[in-house]
């Protein structure tokens, strides 16, 4: 005991000797649509289990009677005055009480479509939901909506309340009738509910005990399935998962600052840190003021916000995400994500938003909007724009590597906010369906290497040839015309004494990319690969034209990156319909048929140049209309 | 990972996260129970320190105990200590009922202290669990120019995330200790040896359950003289924390719109 605690001008406290040691919690939130009587269950509850403070019931009467209406129970948690006057929950708001079992954070959730971002506010701190349906008005749009947001949330147990059986007569069959409908609903997004309970919220059946009013029920009430969760649990068995929040020089220590999201930190582990992908170990978990009795800590677990150093000092900062060198997170600058939008302005592909995942910060652009899921029947409908309190599927693209996870293995790393100026405009999660981990693609895996200066230049080489050397690289969708007319400009350009080679897709995966498969991660490699190689031709003074589909950006991106300046990207264009009719190969009807998977344009995304060096339209012109356009802009470019 | 390493481990995250997003950040210490937890909350995040101001807003009004305490951990505790004044009585609305002048005169003291230390941001020690409209409140609650409170819009937030990013001019509260409530400040309070003022005890049957002005706080019947009494005591109460405060009490709506004129 320090002399400031055994002072006895103040009340001193024994240390280490405990009465009630803190129960479980758990947080409940109730969801349902606007007039279900969510607030109204709650203040049953409440009466019902003897956990309103004193006075409260007789506030709550005097209240009414001074507005005219009959007793309110939802006057117990719509406390703002505006709420009261209107009748309506505009803001989430909580509540406690307890069971034999353990303590309880009731969560009231707003039901009108209108104040759904405090509807997203409240569940999302919830670890377990009771959704609220009228038994005399059964299914509505909000109770659809609210189940498929409560999952999108990450809240997986849920319990149904048929509210209102006093209207229907405690009829067995408008219940079972409710309960095969949503039923049916949870399971198509992948929810099977705990409990689906008949109820009266007024009258008070099978709240806290079984009703005589529905002896046809068997199973627990409000009550006892709310007992019947399951505890929150900390994913400690997950790779480890800890974003950097900040680095504190307070005295001597430099300590990184952060909260393990995901699995277990020791003493000593190697850490890696990306997307920097530099590497370190612990030197120590640091604390302050340790608990009495409890030793000092060696490793840390998935919920504790800690601060460990380092036993290197190299520089990292807010936002890299700390995991152990053998599981790493996804590095990617694009991704896929399923939104839920909130904004005051739509949501609308080009532009800009500010990504926060954890503790990363970065600006992201909207690539695509793919589909907007009507969350009543889970129908797709396209759309140039993600309204506000839709749900869409997306593609988003950032302007450098971000370490993330999908959303389905590591739910805490795989789900962000976009703010858009100043406010939270929406949230998602991530999934990486058809697109690379592009960490292998990025990481040098030798440190010992030293390049060689070559005697000649490439000035030298040029003179010689006649032409510089550089890349043409063909993208475009399968049927385009990228083969034809990489093998026709080949030809008159030899003619015209141009050193020139195709790289083409088939004849690269026979030999130097024999070892890779259609995976999306060895897609990425074999364009990679080719990239580096055409790089090379065109270093050696040749020009390498590359007919690839190359569908995704950042792959181009990075071939471009290899070629340096003498690289130019060729976008043959022409729209699938076109190109469907063409079909040389047979593969869009392959495709079409599903005997062929993730096929460019069909099943699998072609992300266009936003700005190609030249266009080459073959829907408008013809093959040696093409081929004069390619030749003159060689002509131009390369001739010395 | 138990109920109080879960509040404590949240409380931490909010804290680095305001400290590092907000410039011109601090802390206001009411002296209470609350706001001694949350100073020993800070220092647990910063590791010993507490990097910014600490503000006592003094209405001259409070228990001679407090002050002794004050002076006594400002010191201790090597805090970086502001004492601000609120304007005298006679200069609030007198319109207003008692216990809401002086709440009213509170709220004039901390904007004119905002306003003299350009403060972008302050922590401020409230719980859900007090009142009805703080169970409404944000994490990171945005304030308007002149420091209302516009609760029927409040930003969302979710998964962590919180509002970070304002026009300029806009006034934050952060609350630090939002998700706590009465008796987990008490068993934290235990388990971590925190020290507290000897009015929450009782004496000759009576005890302070929140602290305010003396002349608008009052005392609870209450025999419960030791934190391991006091945590029995909440575990059986159905009497509500802010009882004895009476600003709370005088209409209907008499929080609520102190609330929203920037009382805490």
């Amino acid at each position: 005991m320090t002399k400031a605690q055994a002072d006895t001008a103040m009340k001193v406290i024994e240390g280490g000797k405990s009465v009630g040691n803190a129960r479980d919690l758990l947080r409940i939130v109730i969801v349902g649509h606007v007039d279900h009587g969510k607030s109204t269950l709650v203040g049953r509850m409440f009466h019902d289990t003897g956990s309103l403070p004193d006075g409260k019931f007789e506030s709550i009467t005097e209240m009414c009677k001074r507005r005219g209406v009959p007793f309110e129970w939802a006057f117990l948690m719509d406390a703002l005055q505006a709420e009261r006057d209107q009748g309506i929950t505009i803001d989430t708001s909580q509540i406690w009480f307890k069971t034999d079992q353990r303590d309880y954070t009731i969560i009231d959730a707003p039901g009108h479509k209108e104040f759904l971002k405090n509807m997203i506010t409240g569940a999302a701190q919830s670890d377990a939901a009771l959704l609220i349906i009228d038994a005399a008005e059964g299914v509505r749009e909000q109770s659809r909506r609210h189940g498929y947001l409560l999952h999108l949330l990450g809240v997986r147990q849920v319990a149904v309340a048929v509210n209102k059986m006093d209207l229907v007569d405690y009829d067995k069959e408008t219940f079972d009738r409710i309960e095969a409908e949503y039923r049916d609903y949870l399971r198509s997004i992948g929810v099977e509910p705990t409990f689906v309970i008949p109820v009266s919220a007024r009258e008070g059946d099978n709240i806290v005990g079984p009703s005589t009013n529905t002896p046809w029920y068997k199973g627990p009430s409000i009550i006892g399935a709310l007992d019947s969760f399951q505890p929150k649990s900390d994913p400690v068995d997950r790779p480890l998962r800890m974003p950097v929040q900040d680095v504190y020089k307070f005295d001597q220590r430099r300590i990184i600052a952060g909260r393990v999201e995901e699995g277990v930190i020791k003493v000593g582990d190697e850490l890696l840190f990306s997307p920097s992908n530099k590497t370190a170990r612990v030197e120590s978990i640091e604390e302050w003021h340790q608990v009495p009795g409890r030793k000092a800590p060696t490793q840390a677990e998935a919920g504790y916000s800690i601060g460990i150093t380092l036993d290197e000092q190299i520089f990292v900062e807010r936002g890299e995400v700390i995991s152990h060198v053998e599981h790493s997170p996804i590095e990617t600058d694009v991704f896929r994500a399923r939104v839920f939008w909130l904004g005051k302005e739509p949501m609308v592909p080009g532009k800009t938003y500010r990504l926060k995942l954890g503790t990363l910060d970065a600006p992201v652009t909207v690539q695509s909007i793919e589909t907007i899921i009507d969350t009543s029947d889970l129908s797709g409908t396209s759309s140039h724009q993600v309204e506000r309190n839709q749900v869409a599927e997306v593609v988003m693209r950032a302007r450098r590597m971000l370490a993330l996870d999908e959303f389905e293995t590591s739910p805490k790393s795989g789900r962000f906010v976009l703010v858009d100026k100043y406010d939270i405009a929406g949230g998602g999660i991530i999934s990486m369906e058809g697109y690379a981990d592009q960490r292998g693609l990025i990481t040098a895996r030798s440190s010992n290497i030293t390049k060689v200066e070559h005697g000649i230049d490439e000035q030298a080489r040029a003179f010689r040839n006649g032409h510089k050397g550089g890349v043409l690289w063909f993208t475009g969708l399968s049927g385009a015309g990228k083969s034809t007319l990489a093998v026709a400009l080949e030809k008159k350009l030899f003619e015209k004494g141009y050193n020139v080679y195709v790289l083409d897709g088939d004849n690269i995966r026979h030999g130097l990319n024999a070892n890779l498969g259609f995976s999306p991660e060895d897609r990425a490699e074999n364009i990679r690969r080719v990239g580096e190689v055409a790089a090379l031709f065109a270093r050696a003074g040749m020009i390498a034209i590359t007919s690839f589909i190359s569908p995704y950006r950042s792959d181009r991106d990075r071939a471009r990156e290899a070629g340096g300046d003498d690289f130019h990207e060729i976008y043959v264009k022409a729209d699938v319909e076109t190109c469907e009719k063409r079909d040389p190969k047979g593969l869009y009807k392959k495709a079409r048929s599903g005997e062929i998977k993730d096929f460019t344009g069909v099943s699998a995304p072609y992300e266009a140049p936003d700005m190609a060096d030249l266009e080459v339209d073959t829907s408008a012109g013809s093959v040696e209309e093409c081929i004069e356009q390619l030749a003159n802009y060689v002509e131009a470019r390369f001739k010395m | 990972m138990d109920r109080l390493d879960q509040l404590e481990s949240q409380s931490i995250y909010i804290f680095r996260e305001a400290f590092n997003r907000i410039e011109n950040i601090a802390m206001l210490w009411s002296l209470g129970k609350d706001s001694n937890v949350m100073i020993w909350l800070a220092r647990k995040a910063f590791f010993g320190h507490v990097p910014f101001p600490v503000m006592h807003v003094d209405t001259e009004k409070k228990f001679p105990e407090m002050y002794d305490f004050r002076d006594r951990y400002a010191d201790e505790w090597n805090l970086n200590f502001i004492r601000e004044l609120c304007p005298p009585i006679e200069e609030v609305d007198q319109t207003l009922p008692p216990a809401a002048r002086s709440a009213s005169r509170k709220t004039a003291g901390l904007k004119a202290a905002i306003q003299k230390h350009q403060f972008n941001a302050l922590f401020a020690g409230i719980r859900r669990d007090e009142e009805a409209t703080r169970a409404k409140e944000r994490v990171f609650s945005p304030r308007g120019q002149t420091g209302q409170w516009d609760f029927r819009d409040q930003p969302p937030e979710f998964w962590d995330q919180f509002k970070t990013e304002f026009p300029p001019g806009t006034h934050v509260r952060v609350h630090p200790l939002l998700h706590w409530t009465e008796i987990d400040i008490w068993l934290y309070t235990q388990r971590e040896n925190i020290p507290v003022i000897p009015l929450y005890f009782a004496k000759d049957g009576k005890r302070y359950r929140s602290l305010g002005d003396q002349d608008i706080t009052n005392p609870v019947e209450s025999e419960a003289s030791t934190i391991e009494e006091i945590i029995e005591e909440l575990s059986t109460t159905r009497v509500s924390e802010r009882s004895g405060r009476a600003m709370d009490h005088e209409s209907e709506d008499a929080f609520e719109r102190l609330r929203a004129d920037g009382y805490l």
